[in-house]
């Protein structure tokens, strides 16, 4: 479905993708997971034909999104944050007209059960823009449905959301995964979403893939490793090592009664990515100054 | 496949079916029928005191006579900015974004944009023609020859204003810049015989008046609705419609030539994160 190899993008002297390289196979559901500026929705905007690539090659259904014409376009769905847009049109009749677009090319949803598989048959003649924030983001999910589209984007779908609003998003993006062979790449800086709802994670920090893998391949990889807490005359010490048992004798050893609130446990993936983060963002912080 | 259709042909009737719902929505509008009727309101309730007052060199009322500008004027604020308006306001609120993201999305809405605005335009001169066939003595809205002119003057100055209108729309980069455009728009309107006579004014005045379509769309609409008589108080003492033909004939022209290349390449440069941006500043006025 998707293709990327080594992708760059420049915007004036700033480089935001330096190197990019994943692929997205049919039926997948990938999670590209960053912080905030790490190139996330550059990425996918690329890969919408919305915006054009500095170098490297790109391939969405083996066409270069670049020259995407209107039938291959036909074949994506695109999920956008919408904010005011169409707040008179009611719920049925959008989707009944974006329906329209796509019977050349393929037999798009019927609006009724489209409302019925996003749960807004109840808002079918509400104006959008007298629907809540979750139902008027489950509009967008329909209008990417709405062509059967074999690959949907979606773009930090869950910001701005409260917990149970996220919550049925989350069983709302699961049982699209489920329903037909869609492959789905959504953008996250939320790695508890990203590890809900993805079968693979791409974690992408300052304009590069550091990791990929599912969910489980990620954990293994760094459950290995334990994290050690301490306090040493007065500083805080955080140490992710390979053995932690020695490491602790061999502190002992060293410090004897200096040590101080020793804390010795498994690490977590969770740790890790929010210890990357972190890095990225001083880094940021320091080129910015 | 079945039925066999062009997907352009049915971006197209996606965008009538578009043009129906817009329509429908801004008509059931209390907003849209406000921004829409008032300045023809305002307008009228003005002629109306002037009723008594009379045009120079004609025994005729001044407020009546000028009715027929009024209009041709909401024509281009109402309908030439409104599209303008609409087409930026479009684009920092997604709602091109959206069209660029369905097959053929771009030509079904910006089908829908224009017919709709151009259905607003016709209500906005047919809605207070009403009223002012009974308010204002002297105009002639019972001959078959008014109906006749209007509707050539009525299709010509449509592509030219929605064209001129489409083009300014893509050129704004936020709604606020529209206002600039309004100040020389107020200018060109005073001095565009709208409300007397442009025959009054000095010749450099009507020169320059007669350069833009308004004036030409303005003294359309006088031939139309207007007794013949009337042509007296005209430049050349003439309706001048071959003229008027011509020049509201070149406006839509040049417009139709411009408007489908800018419109794509304001097509072409949308995306997401600018949208973004402009949502952003957008949030921080608010």
């Amino acid at each position: 479905m998707i293709e990327v190899r080594d992708l760059r993008m420049r915007y004036g002297s700033v480089d935001v993708l330096r190197g990019v390289d994943f692929r997205v196979g049919r039926g997948e559901v990938v999670a590209l997971l960053g912080p905030n500026g790490a190139g996330k929705t550059t990425t996918v905007e690329i890969l919408e034909g919305f915006r054009m690539r500095s170098s490297g090659e790109v391939q969405v259904f083996g066409v270069d999104p670049a020259r995407g014409d209107e039938a291959w376009r036909a074949r994506l769905g695109v999920v956008l944050q919408s904010w005011r847009d169409h707040g008179r049109w009611k719920v049925r009749d959008i989707l009944d007209h974006l329906a329209r677009y796509y019977t050349p090319y393929r037999d798009p949803y019927d609006p009724d059960e489209l409302m019925a598989l996003v749960g807004l048959t109840e808002q079918a003649h509400t104006p959008l823009a007298k629907l809540s924030g979750g139902q008027r983001r489950r509009v967008d999910v329909a209008v990417g449905l709405v062509g059967r589209p074999e690959l949907l984007f979606l773009d930090e779908p869950t910001v701005g959301f409260d917990p149970q609003a996220r919550q049925e998003f989350h069983d709302l993006v699961r049982r699209l995964a489920d329903l037909e062979d869609t492959a789905i790449l959504l953008t996250t800086h939320d790695l508890d979403e990203a590890e809900r709802l993805a079968g693979r994670i791409l974690i992408l920090l300052d304009g590069v893939i550091v990791a990929d893998g599912t969910p489980a391949e990620l954990a293994e990889r760094v459950s290995g490793k334990t994290e050690v807490r301490y306090t040493l005359h007065g500083r805080r010490h955080v140490e992710h090592v390979e053995d932690g048992t020695a490491h602790v004798r061999d502190l002992f050893a060293r410090h004897g009664d200096a040590l101080a609130d020793l804390e010795v446990r498994r690490t977590r993936l969770e740790d890790v990515y929010l210890s990357m983060v972190r890095d990225f963002e001083s880094k940021q912080r320091t080129e910015a100054a | 496949m079945n039925p066999p259709t062009n997907p352009r042909a049915v971006a197209l009737r996606a965008g009538l079916h578009r043009a129906r719902l817009e329509l429908r929505h801004a008509l059931t509008s209390a907003q849209e029928l406000w921004n829409l009727l008032f300045f023809p309101a305002v307008g009228m309730f003005a002629m109306f005191l002037f009723r008594g007052v009379e045009v120079p060199g004609a025994a005729f009322s001044l407020g009546t006579h000028a009715i027929p500008g009024i209009l041709a004027m909401n024509m281009m604020f109402s309908g030439m900015m409104g599209l303008a308006i609409t087409l930026t306001m479009d684009r920092q609120d997604g709602t091109l974004l959206r069209a660029k993201a369905t097959p053929n999305g771009v030509i079904g809405y910006l089908t829908g944009r224009i017919l709709s605005r151009g259905g607003l335009i016709v209500a906005g001169l047919l809605i207070p023609l009403v009223p002012a066939a009974f308010l204002f003595d002297g105009l002639e809205p019972a001959r078959a020859s008014t109906w006749l002119t209007l509707a050539w003057v009525l299709t010509l100055g449509l592509l030219a204003l929605l064209s001129i209108g489409a083009i300014l729309g893509s050129l704004f980069t936020d709604p606020q810049a529209s206002g600039i455009v309004m100040v020389p728009l107020t200018a060109l309107a005073a001095i565009s015989g709208v409300f007397y006579p442009v025959s009054a004014f000095p010749g450099w005045v009507e020169q320059i008046a007669q350069a833009f379509p308004l004036y030409w769309l303005g003294l359309g609409m006088r031939s139309a609705l207007l007794p013949d008589s009337l042509a007296a108080a005209e430049i050349g003492g003439s309706w001048r419609h071959l003229e008027t033909a011509g020049m509201l004939g070149l406006w839509a022209a040049v417009g139709l030539l411009l408007a489908p290349r800018v419109l794509r390449r304001m097509a072409r440069r949308e995306s997401g994160t600018d949208l973004q941006a402009r949502r952003k500043k957008a949030m921080q006025w608010s």
